[in-house]
């Protein structure tokens, strides 16, 4: 216990690789098992049952669905950018991954005398009993979020295919779109709170009414634009079967097929989380449970109701995408950011 | 326009406390309507098939399916020696047991007609009575 790396005692370290497995095997475990739920869930909202042969009512399919893909032949095509098709997925599925480092997902916990943040890239400030952690979490996420779209842009080139190019194109185009709009939604968030640091932002929650309460517009525009821009249906463009065949992943077999979809269901508990932490008082809730499982709670719910608006909304067409994005989000966020702002003056000054 | 969207939610959240129709296939089987035109088979009277090979089926089938040889027994009664339907082409129409005068060939509820090669499809007099 007295041996002290750069002042800190193992068991800091121990504790800390401890919290990054867990969230890492949480984040994957909630991917295996979001497939499962989406099939699920969506089948009952069509009167239908989902999986039930593998396991209790299907339980196990995700892991026979992993086995399948994971023994299928690969087929990588004879003209493709081969680096790059190899690569494409990897590009998709590691960014989805590591936004989830600056998410705080519950109070901190003190372990053998020393209190860890439950939030990856922090710090808890022993002697100024203060966390510290990236000050600019939200600033990252966005870029990490934005980093995604290479990887559907290269699988859509690499592939030498014209429904797999036209499939990374839409995202291209999609992306930025609805990039900025989340973007400025979520400016209005920054303003109430002054910081752009997620921990700030969670405990500024936790004293006042949550912001889903003090910007809604800002709420319903961020989680829009958040699933148009995992690509989640309605605005699953990029891979729109009935019309690009799988879109970028229509050359992809096996196991790299799969990465994508993992990046996809990452991207959704990401976002998710995002929203849970900026609008939703992050881990905040009843003192009778721990922070974590309002945390978990709340991300499930958003998880939901992804795939609630899945079985119901029929896909958007390319042009109506853009015009959402364009010409409705954008000039109401600004607005939104306008009167934020006015109100900011008026009232808190 | 946003009143129709809330609509539709509300909808599919709906049904998802409603009682699936699904129907758990191999385990769980169909209610199959008594008018439900299966497989054939043909009728037995007297421990024999009662097909007097009048040819009338063959004739009224519009898929022309229907395969029929007369026979003769000890009594010099007619009878099919050969009776076959081809159900790669029986369009499941019921003309044939409809044009019967004698009620030797009926439709049953047997709906699993899967077969690997292109011979299993043909049903012959034999196959027909084990129907019954």
């Amino acid at each position: 216990m007295d041996t002290l790396i750069l002042g800190l005692p193992v068991a800091y370290y121990i504790a800390m690789v401890a919290k990054v497995l867990v969230a890492f095997v949480f984040v994957l475990l909630t991917v295996a098992y979001a497939t499962y739920a989406e099939r699920k869930i969506i089948g009952h909202m069509q009167v239908r049952l989902g999986p039930m042969r593998t396991g209790w009512h299907g339980l196990l399919q995700p892991i026979a669905d992993g086995v399948k893909l994971f023994f299928k032949e690969e087929i990588v095509p004879t003209q493709a950018s081969k680096f790059a098709f190899l690569i494409a997925p990897l590009v998709a599925l590691i960014p989805a991954f590591i936004s989830f480092a600056v998410i705080p997902f519950g109070a901190p916990v003190t372990i053998a005398g020393y209190t860890v943040p439950l939030q990856i890239a922090a710090f808890y400030d022993q002697a100024g009993q203060q966390v510290f952690d990236i000050n600019v979490g939200v600033l990252y996420i966005l870029a990490m979020a934005s980093l995604g779209v290479y990887g559907v842009v290269l699988a859509g080139w690499a592939s030498n295919s014209k429904y797999s190019l036209l499939g990374g194109l839409r995202s291209a185009a999609q992306m930025i779109s609805y990039e900025l709009a989340a973007g400025l939604a979520i400016i209005a968030v920054f303003m109430l709170s002054e910081s752009l640091s997620l921990h700030k932002i969670v405990a500024d929650q936790a004293n006042g009414a949550w912001y889903v309460f003090k910007q809604p517009l800002a709420f319903v525009i961020f989680f829009i634009c958040s699933l148009a821009e995992i690509n989640r249906t309605p605005f699953d463009l990029p891979e729109a079967e009935t019309e690009l065949v799988s879109g970028f992943i229509t050359e992809y077999s096996s196991m790299k097929y799969a990465m994508f979809f993992m990046a996809e269901y990452a991207n959704m508990i990401t976002v998710c989380a995002v929203t849970t932490t900026l609008f939703l008082g992050g881990w905040h809730g009843p003192a009778f449970l721990p922070g974590w499982f309002w945390f978990v709670a709340k991300v499930y719910f958003l998880i939901f109701c992804c795939m609630w608006i899945r079985a119901t909304y029929p896909r958007y067409r390319y042009d109506q995408l853009m015009r959402l994005g364009w010409k409705v989000f954008l000039p109401l966020t600004l607005l939104n950011v306008v009167a934020t702002g006015v109100w900011v003056m008026v009232f808190n000054k | 326009m946003i009143m129709p969207l809330i609509k539709g939610l509300q909808i599919t959240l709906s049904h998802m406390f409603k009682k699936p129709v699904t129907l758990q296939y191999p385990t769980e089987r169909p209610q199959i309507a008594n008018t439900f035109r299966g497989l054939h088979a043909l009728n037995v009277s007297h421990d024999k098939a009662k097909c007097v090979a009048c040819y009338l089926c063959p004739t009224v089938c519009p898929a022309k399916c229907i395969t029929v040889e007369a026979g003769e027994d000890q009594n010099h009664d007619k009878y099919a020696a050969k009776y076959e339907i081809d159900m790669l082409r029986c369009i499941f129409c019921g003309y044939c047991v409809e044009a019967c005068p004698v009620d030797a060939i009926r439709m049953t509820e047997q709906f699993e007609l899967a077969n690997y090669s292109r011979a299993d499809f043909t049903f012959t007099k034999e196959r027909l009575l084990e129907k019954k």
